[in-house]
């Protein structure tokens, strides 16, 4: 005997096209409040990020990775996070951390290479910045079955790349997340390339959201540049979640606009008119016009907020460019809850060998 | 020994058992440790140290997880984050290595990483060493990548006495722990066990035989096998110390030892090349060097994959090669 045991269909959803056109059935239901706020938060991404890459340039802080291009997978996911929530992000999630009121001058302050900027806030329900590539999805897996073994409320939500889909930690927790029905939120922002190498040297797969079928659960394809696409996506995922359905996985398709890092110099290996091309999609310009024609949009709005955000982010390196290095001594004080023998010795000896 | 009043009948237990009881008695008082790993329900785990665990505590708190040893440790570290005390199995020490990303990068790193915002109240249970005639990858001594990382702390008891008091402090402890488990000494040893919860603090060693001549230092499964050897040495007072904790060391009861007897032997089952023995011979070199009176003999594992059962105890540390060692730094001494 011979037979099909499973067919599967993989969605796409896009709500906001490249003119800034939505489709009236599909926009999920916000008020233009919240539209609003998240151009402003939009706009603030963009204005650290420029800054921050204008600042490694300087010299003024280290090696950092860009968002630019990736803010409506990031700012529209972040945005409804509930209290209890919690985010797991990458080393690209400047759109999460701000979404989620990370104070500005602390960003500035880790990719300056400083452990101290990721002494989150206990206001801001994130984990620390993950540079390893997949390592953190099994965290996020993990704390969202606490939440279910405490009977909290609570989703995860966990962000990553195309290239983290390749790493076993993602397979691993892909499959935790199904079979103990996890309420995690994977969102997968494929931007392209993980660092030189596209999506098509990275798998075989028509798409990266169909690997959630072979775990048990959705997948979905979003436009990953257009705002109401993730939003709604998301909300879906989220209501899922909470209600004890289980995990789901969002793969954002997108673009990395500038370099994988300031290390890297993406010329080598995209051509511009790619680059150009995706440009075009500008996930900010695209959410402008549809303002623009829903008529949420002035001159006057526009540099009210992009002054608002230059000043936030001026504000924010005055503040972190004044914090002083730690004493040698204080690298020792967060291995264990308490030093061990070795390390009060070892402490001890620091003071004298380190000017 | 002789206390002056009658003592109290305590039930002799092997190590499995002493494991079983101190995780039953854990679970019992704290509603956050679960267990998870792999074959741990049901059936107890392949060593039957989680048997009827399941049973009394359900299939929430005793999770047969998927076949994915990073997929386990990654997780464990979530669910620590976030307020749960996982004791995760791992089955074999040979099948740690995938989970080793999550143990070196993660879960040793997160307070750090994070400020002490996130800890991970982690116990990594693990049979570990050689004896049991098993398949490859069944029968290693890897305990040297994990010392050698800061922020986790490596535990390996030898008797079932010590197994139940340091799993009971690891479990307690605020930071994750390597739980090494000799699976030679399992059924080995049997000796009495406290109905009671007691504690062995981690960080401290243990003299197991007081002695004046030579300072032995060993660890697990060769613990057992040392003082077999060090018996059949009647003219020679060998002082015999078991580290219980690999990390932190207990340097200072080492040192105080090696003081006394200015002459040691080190018998660890683990391959020789950077192995535990070395770290312990700097540290007497750092501070007790003036005070030795024959170079430091070392009784190891040779630098080969551990031979399968047929060829087994070609490798395996024995009662003979101690035997020498011990001859040797006395005949040395000057």
């Amino acid at each position: 005997m011979r037979k099909i045991i499973e067919k599967f269909e993989v969605p796409y959803l896009q709500i906001l096209n490249e003119q800034g056109i939505a489709d009236e059935k599909l926009i999920p239901s916000l008020s233009p409040a919240i539209i609003k706020r998240m151009y402003e938060l939009m706009i603030l991404t963009r204005t650290f990020d420029d800054k921050a890459v204008k600042l490694q340039r300087q010299g003024r802080i280290g090696t950092f990775a860009s968002v630019k291009g990736q803010e409506a997978c990031q700012i529209p996911s972040a945005i409804q996070m509930q209290e209890h929530d919690m985010a797991f992000p990458a080393f690209r999630e400047h759109g999460v951390f701000i979404t989620r009121a990370m104070p500005l001058e602390k960003l500035f302050q880790y990719w300056a290479g400083d452990e101290r900027g990721m002494d989150i806030p206990k206001n801001v329900n994130m984990f620390p910045v993950a540079i390893t590539v997949g390592g953190h999805l099994p965290h996020a897996v993990g704390m969202a079955m606490s939440f279910k073994f405490y009977k909290k409320e609570g989703a995860t939500l966990v962000y990553f790349g195309d290239g983290a889909t390749s790493e076993g930690d993602f397979h691993e927790a892909m499959n935790f997340a199904g079979v103990f029905k996890a309420p995690t939120v994977f969102i997968c922002q494929n931007n392209q390339y993980a660092i030189s190498v596209p999506v098509k040297e990275q798998t075989a797969a028509q798409s990266l959201a169909q690997k959630a079928i072979a775990y048990g659960f959705e997948g979905i394809q979003v436009d990953g540049n257009d705002v109401f696409a993730v939003y709604s996506a998301v909300q879906d995922a989220l209501k899922k979640a909470r209600n004890g359905k289980g995990p789901t996985f969002i793969e954002c398709f997108t673009y990395r606009m500038g370099d994988h890092t300031t290390s890297d110099d993406a010329k080598k290996y995209r051509s511009e008119n790619e680059v150009k091309k995706w440009e075009s999609k500008d996930p900010i310009e695209r959410l402008k016009k549809y303002m623009v024609k829903k008529k949420m949009f002035s001159d006057s709005y526009e540099k009210e907020v992009a002054q608002k955000a230059e000043q936030l982010v001026q504000d924010a390196i005055t503040k972190f460019e004044s914090i002083q290095p730690i004493k040698p001594e204080e690298m020792f004080d967060y291995m264990y809850d308490k030093l061990t023998p070795d390390l009060k010795e070892e402490r001890e000896s620091v003071k004298g060998e380190v000017a | 020994m002789f206390l002056g009043y009658r003592r109290k009948i305590m039930p002799r237990l092997n190590m499995v058992e002493a494991i079983n009881l101190a995780l039953k008695q854990e679970m019992e008082k704290d509603k956050s440790i679960i267990l998870i790993g792999e074959d741990v329900g049901e059936d107890g785990g392949v060593f039957r140290v989680t048997d009827g665990l399941a049973a009394l505590y359900g299939n929430e708190r005793v999770i047969d997880s998927p076949l994915a040893e990073s997929g386990i440790v990654g997780t464990c570290i979530g669910m620590a984050a976030g307020g749960m005390k996982p004791v995760a199995e791992i089955q074999f020490e040979g099948f740690v290595f995938p989970a080793i990303d999550q143990l070196i990068c993660h879960a040793s790193r997160l307070r750090h990483r994070s400020r002490g915002r996130y800890t991970v109240p982690l116990v990594v249970r693990c049979p570990i060493g050689g004896g049991i005639r098993a398949l490859e990858h069944h029968s290693e001594s890897p305990e040297t990548y994990f010392i050698h990382t800061p922020g986790i702390k490596v535990v390996m008891p030898s008797t079932p006495y010590d197994a139940k008091g340091l799993l009971i402090s690891a479990m307690r402890d605020p930071n994750p722990v390597i739980f090494f488990e000799p699976k030679r000494v399992y059924r080995a040893i049997k000796e009495e066990v406290p109905e009671e919860e007691y504690m062995i603090p981690l960080g401290k060693a243990k003299i197991v035989k007081p002695g004046n001549d030579v300072t032995l230092i060993t660890y697990g499964a060769s613990l057992k096998i040392s003082l077999e050897a060090v018996q059949h040495m009647s003219d020679i007072d060998v002082e015999v110390i078991d580290l219980r904790t690999l990390s932190p060391l207990d340097t200072e009861t080492i040192i105080s030892s090696v003081k006394k007897t200015g002459k040691v032997v080190i018998v660890q089952e683990a391959q020789r090349n950077n192995g535990f023995a070395a770290e312990i011979i700097a540290r007497i070199n750092e501070k007790a060097l003036y005070s030795l009176e024959s170079p430091i003999e070392r009784v190891t594992g040779y630098d080969v994959v551990v031979p399968l059962p047929r060829h087994e105890d070609m490798y395996l540390v024995n009662q003979a090669r101690i035997i020498n060692a011990i001859e040797k730094v006395m005949k040395n001494a000057i």
